[in-house]
C-alpha cells in the first residue's frame, strides 16, 4: 500500500529479529473466537480515483452563490497567507507540545493567540482555545458554577438557540439548573450574546453591575469580527468572554473545525478549563514557552479536573492569530466598518419588509417578509442567491422571518441585485 | 525569539480592503469600543517570516519519526488535504442543514457523512456512528451521556458508577464525572491487564458501565474481554470502548464483536487526520443495538435517492452545532476510501509488526514494563537507568538531540519512569533501525557518561525550560 513502506523482504527481516514466523503470530493474544469474520468495506481506490471521487461529492454541494446566510457562522474573506502559513507541515503535522524544547513554534503561537484574544476582548487571561462556540457556553457555565459554588445558569434571550440546545445536552446529568431570563439573583451566571442571535447590538454594562451585586458572573458570548467596532466584553464588566472563533480565518467547512474562544479575569484563571501557555526561560536565560497551570487538567487531576477537554483547536487558533495579524490594528477595524456599513446599506434598500430588531445591528438583522421565508429562499436559490436563514427552522422566529447577514465580501452591486430580487420574490 | 507584538510598528499594514462602495456607518458611541484592539501593525513579509520562523522551531511527522505512545503519529497523506480543500467542502455553509429549503444544496456532504458513518460503524462492528463529537474526549462525554440516557430510560436509577482501569487516559474519569457518574478505579494486574476476579468483585449493581481501552495503554490486548462483557451485561452494565488504540486491531477484530456497546473513534489516530499541534481532532461515537435509540441528532438518513435529516426519538440531543469537525471527517473519509477493504487490514498488521520489531531490538537493553505480547506499542521502564540518575525525561531529551521526537513518557501512570513507544505502520525499517540505534546509544551513554544526558537537549531552539517559574510568575499574555 502506498502509505506503508514495508516490503516483503523488510517484513521477513523484521520477523526473524522478533523471532516469529509470520505477522499473524503477533496477534496471538486476541482469542480466536473474537477475530473478525467479515466486514462490508468497499475495495480501495488509487489516489487519482479518490481525488476524482472527492471532486464529484464536492460538486453536489452549492458554493459560489451570493449568500446572506449567517446565524453565527460567516463568510469572511480569508487572507491568502493564512492558508500558506498554517499549511506548513511543521505546524499541522505536529502534536501537543509534550516536548516543549522542540515545540516552541506551537507554544509561542498559542501565547501570541492568547495575547491577541486578551487585546481583542479587554480581558486578562485567555486559554489556548476550546472546541467551538457552543461547547464554550457549556464550559463557561460549569466554570461559573465552580467559581460561585452555585448551580443556576441563566440563559439570556440573546443567546444562539443551538448553543442553548447544546448546553442542555451537555449538562443533562449535572446538578445545574438552566433557566431563561436575565435575573442574576442566586445564579452562578447570566449568559448573554452580543450581538444577539438576531443581530442586535447591546451594552450589557448595567447587567454586569447587577450580576456583581448579586455575586453572580456575567458571561458574554461575542462575535469576534464585531469587536473591530463594538464595545468589548471587558469594557462591559464581563467575567468570562467566550466566542465561536470561525469568523477569524476558518473556512465555513459545513460546521468545523472551528475554535471556541475563552477569556477571563486573573482572579478566575485557576478555574478556567483548557490548555494555557505561559512564558518562562531555559537555564541560559533564553525566553521560552510551556503549557502551564496543568494541575487544572484531566491528565493530572482526572475526576477532579476543570473539564475533560484534552486537546485544543491549536491549528485553528494559529489560523485565527495569523488572520488577526494580517488585518492588523487598522485593517481589523476596517473589516468591521465595512460589514456594518454594507449591512446598513442593504437594510436601507429593504423598505418593503419589517425589520424585527429593536436596537442597532452590526452586520446581521432579522426581517419579516410578506410571505413564507423558506418559500422566498427556494425561489431565490433559482436566481443564485442564498437569501438567509429562515428563522422558524431554528425555532427563533415565525414562518415569514428571515435572518440576513452581510460581510465585507458583498459588493454594492450584489446588495442592489439582492434587494431587487428579494422585493420581486417576497412581494409577488 | 521576539513576540509578534514586539515587531509591531505604528502605521504599518499588511492587508487592506477596497475603498468602501457604500456610505460609511457607525454604531452609537456608547456601543463602540473605546480604542482599537492593539493588534500587530506589520508588513506581510514580516508576518510571513515570523510564522515561518515559528514553524522552524517546531517538529512534525513530516520532519521526523514521532513515536508518541497512545497518540498514533502516523503519516498524514497529502491527498486528504486536497480533499478537505475542495471548495465544495471547505466553503459549504453549515446552516444549509438548518432548513429543509437548502437540503438540495448539500447532498454531497450528506452522502459523505452517511457513508463515513456507515464505514466507521462497520470497521468497529457497531450498528451506527455519529460524527457529532468534536474530539476524542468529547466522544467520551457523548458516550457516557448515552449510557446515562439508557439507564434513565430503563429505570436503573441506582446505577451511578463507572469502572475505569488505573491505566486509562485521564479523559475517561473526567468525562464520566461530567456525565454525572462516580468513578471507581480498577487496578491492573502485574501482567498489565485486568484481573478477572478483581473486576468481578467490583462489579456491583451500582455499576452503570465500564470504560476500557483495548489494547490497553500498556499495549496489551485484554484477553478476558469477552468474559468481562458477559459479566457486565448480566448486570445490565454497559461496556465503553476507548478508541485510542483502535489502530492496533482495525481489520483483525471489532469492538462490537467483543461485546462493546459504545465507543469513540479518534480520527486523528487510526484514520490519519493531522494532529494540528494538539487539535482539531474528531471523535465520532459508535453504538451497538442497546444505545442506538439515543444517538445525538439530527442524523443524516437516506430517503429514496437522496439524503435528509432525522432525529432519533430518544436522542440525547445535539452534542455539536452541526456534524462535528466535518473537514476532518472529509480527510478520514478520503483515507478510508484509498485503503478500502484489503488496505485497512494492512494498517494494524504493520503497526503491530513495527512495534514488536522495536521491542525485539530494545528489550535486552531497556527493561520491559510487562512480560511482552505487545501489540501496536511497547512499554519500557527506565527504572534501571534512573538508579544511575538517568530518568525517562533525560532519555526523551536526548532523543531530541539525535533528531527524533521522544516517545510518550510518564504515562500510563501505572508504570514508573515509563517510556511508551508507538511507531505506527507508516515508518520504514530503516527509520525504526535508526531510532533503535539512537535508543541503544543513549542507554550506553547512561552507563558511561550520564551527565551528557542531563544536559540534553542542546540542539533545540531552547534548552530545558523552567516550568516552576512559568506557574509562579504567571505570564500568559502580552497585554
Amino acid at each position: 500500500m502506498s502509505w506503508i513502506p514495508t516490503t516483503d523482504a523488510d517484513q521477513q527481516a523484521m520477523l526473524s529479529v522478533i523471532g516469529v514466523d509470520d505477522v499473524e503470530s503477533l496477534f496471538a493474544s486476541i482469542p480466536e473466537p473474537l477475530r473478525m469474520q467479515s466486514w462490508d468495506i468497499p475495495p480501495g481506490m488509487s489516489e487519482m480515483a479518490v481525488r476524482n471521487h472527492m471532486a464529484e461529492l464536492a460538486a453536489r454541494n452549492t458554493v459560489g452563490h451570493t449568500s446572506f446566510l449567517g446565524g453565527g457562522y460567516y463568510d469572511h474573506y480569508i487572507p491568502a497567507a493564512v492558508d500558506a502559513l498554517s499549511g506548513r507541515s511543521e505546524f499541522y503535522t505536529a502534536y501537543t507540545p509534550y516536548q516543549p524544547e522542540s515545540s516552541q513554534g506551537t507554544l509561542q503561537s498559542i501565547y501570541e493567540y492568547q495575547s491577541a484574544i486578551c487585546r481583542l476582548t479587554d480581558m486578562e487571561f485567555a486559554n489556548a482555545s476550546l472546541y467551538d462556540g457552543g461547547t464554550a457556553v457549556f464550559e463557561a457555565a460549569t466554570m461559573s458554577a465552580r467559581i460561585t459554588r452555585r448551580n443556576r445558569i441563566v440563559i439570556h434571550p440573546s443567546l444562539n438557540p443551538t448553543y442553548k440546545a447544546m448546553l442542555h445536552t451537555h449538562a443533562a446529568n449535572l446538578d445545574l439548573e438552566i433557566v431563561e431570563g436575565d435575573d442574576p439573583e442566586g445564579a452562578a451566571c447570566v449568559i448573554v450574546q452580543n450581538p444577539s442571535f438576531h443581530g442586535t447590538v447591546a451594552d450589557f454594562t448595567a447587567l454586569a453591575e447587577r450580576c456583581h451585586a448579586a455575586k453572580a458572573l456575567l458571561v458574554v458570548s461575542f462575535y469576534p469580527v464585531s469587536l473591530g467596532m463594538v464595545k468589548t466584553p471587558g469594557e462591559m464588566g464581563a467575567d468570562i468572554a467566550i466566542a465561536e472563533g470561525q469568523s477569524l480565518g476558518q473556512p465555513l467547512g459545513f460546521g468545523g473545525p472551528y475554535l471556541g474562544i475563552m477569556a477571563t479575569l486573573k482572579k478566575h484563571v485557576r478555574k478556567m478549563p483548557g490548555r494555557i501557555a505561559g512564558e518562562t526561560q531555559d537555564s541560559e536565560g533564553r525566553r521560552g514557552f510551556v503549557l502551564t497551570l496543568q494541575a487544572r487538567e484531566q491528565h493530572i487531576r482526572r475526576t477532579k479536573a476543570m473539564s475533560n477537554i484534552c486537546s485544543n483547536q491549536a491549528l485553528c487558533a494559529l489560523r485565527a492569530l495569523i488572520h488577526l495579524t494580517l488585518w492588523g490594528k487598522k485593517g481589523f477595524k476596517d473589516v468591521a466598518v465595512a460589514c456594518h456599513s454594507k449591512a446598513e446599506y442593504l437594510k436601507s434598500k429593504l423598505g418593503f419588509v419589517e425589520i424585527l430588531n429593536e436596537g442597532p445591528t452590526f452586520n446581521e438583522f432579522a426581517v419579516r417578509l410578506p410571505r413564507n421565508a423558506a418559500d422566498v429562499c427556494a425561489a431565490l436559490l433559482e436566481e443564485g442567491f442564498v437569501a438567509g436563514l429562515p428563522l422558524a427552522d431554528v425555532n427563533a422566529g415565525e414562518a415569514n422571518d428571515l435572518l440576513i447577514a452581510v460581510t465585507e465580501k458583498h459588493s454594492r452591486e450584489a446588495l442592489d441585485a439582492f434587494a431587487t430580487a428579494l422585493e420581486r420574490v417576497a412581494c409577488s | 525569539m521576539q513576540l509578534i507584538y514586539e515587531k509591531s510598528q505604528p502605521g504599518r499594514r499588511a492587508l487592506t480592503l477596497d475603498a468602501l462602495d457604500v456610505p460609511t456607518c457607525s454604531l452609537p458611541a456608547d456601543l463602540c469600543r473605546a480604542q482599537d484592539a492593539r493588534l500587530p501593525e506589520m508588513a506581510e513579509i514580516d508576518i510571513v517570516r515570523h510564522f515561518t520562523h515559528l514553524s522552524q522551531r517546531n517538529v512534525g511527522i513530516d520532519d521526523t519519526f514521532y513515536p508518541l505512545g497512545s497518540c498514533t503519529m502516523k503519516y498524514n497523506p497529502k491527498i486528504t488535504e486536497v480533499a478537505a480543500n475542495e471548495p465544495g467542502m471547505a466553503q459549504l455553509h453549515p446552516h444549509f442543514s438548518s432548513s429543509p429549503v437548502f437540503e438540495s444544496e448539500c447532498q454531497g456532504a450528506y452522502a459523505l457523512i452517511h457513508e463515513l458513518e456507515r464505514q466507521l460503524a462497520e470497521v468497529a462492528g457497531m450498528k451506527a456512528a455519529s460524527l457529532q463529537p468534536i474530539a476524542g474526549a468529547h466522544g467520551e462525554l457523548t458516550g457516557t451521556l448515552l449510557m446515562a440516557a439508557y439507564h434513565r430510560d430503563h429505570g436503573n436509577t441506582h446505577k451511578d458508577t463507572i469502572l475505569i482501569p488505573d491505566s486509562a487516559h485521564g479523559t475517561n474519569p473526567a468525562s464520566a464525572v461530567m456525565a454525572g457518574f462516580k468513578v471507581v478505579e480498577v487496578p491492573s494486574d502485574k501482567d498489565g491487564t485486568i484481573h478477572l476476579e478483581t473486576f468481578e468483585a467490583m462489579l456491583t449493581d451500582k455499576v452503570a458501565g465500564i470504560m476500557l481501552t483495548c489494547p490497553n495503554t500498556h499495549g496489551l490486548f485484554e484477553t478476558d474481554v469477552a468474559k468481562i462483557s458477559e459479566l457486565a451485561h448480566a448486570k445490565d452494565a454497559l461496556l465503553y470502548y476507548d478508541g485510542a488504540n483502535l489502530n492496533a486491531i482495525v481489520g483483525q477484530c471489532r469492538p462490537g464483536d467483543l461485546g462493546f456497546d459504545v465507543m469513540h473513534y479518534n480520527l486523528h489516530k487510526t484514520f490519519a487526520t493531522p494532529h494540528g499541534m494538539g487539535g482539531p481532532g474528531c471523535g465520532p461515537v459508535g453504538v451497538g443495538e442497546r444505545l442506538l435509540p439515543y444517538l445525538p441528532g439530527p442524523r443524516v438518513v437516506k430517503k429514496d435517492d437522496s439524503f435528509t435529516l432525522a432525529t432519533p426519538e430518544k436522542s440525547i440531543g445535539r452534542m455539536a452545532a452541526f456534524f462535528g469537525n466535518f473537514l476532518i471527517a472529509v480527510r478520514a473519509y478520503a483515507y478510508m476510501r484509498h485503503y478500502g477493504d484489503a488496505g485497512m487490514k494492512e494498517i494494524s498488521r504493520n503497526a503491530v509488526l513495527n512495534a514488536n520489531y522495536i521491542y525485539a531490538r530494545l528489550k535486552d537493553t531497556y527493561q520491559s514494563a510487562f512480560p511482552g505480547n505487545y501489540m501496536h506499542e511497547c512499554i519500557f521502564t527506565a527504572l534501571p537507568q534512573a538508579e544511575k540518575g538517568v530518568h525517562a525525561t533525560d532519555i526523551a531529551k536526548s532523543l531530541l538531540d539525535r533528531g527524533f521526537h521522544a516517545p510518550t513518557i510518564y504515562f500510563p501512570l501505572t508504570v514508573k519512569e515509563c517510556l511508551m513507544i508507538e511507531p505506527t505502520e507508516t515508518e520504514s525499517k530503516e527509520t525504526l533501525d535508526a531510532f533503535c540505534d539512537a535508543m541503544l546509544a543513549i542507554a550506553e551513554a547512561a552507563e558511561s557518561d550520564p551527565d551528557s544526558l542531563h544536559a540534553a537537549p542542546r540542539s533545540t531552539p531552547v534548552g530545558r525550560l523552567d516550568e516552576v517559574k512559568a506557574a509562579r510568575d504567571l505570564n500568559c499574555a502580552c497585554l
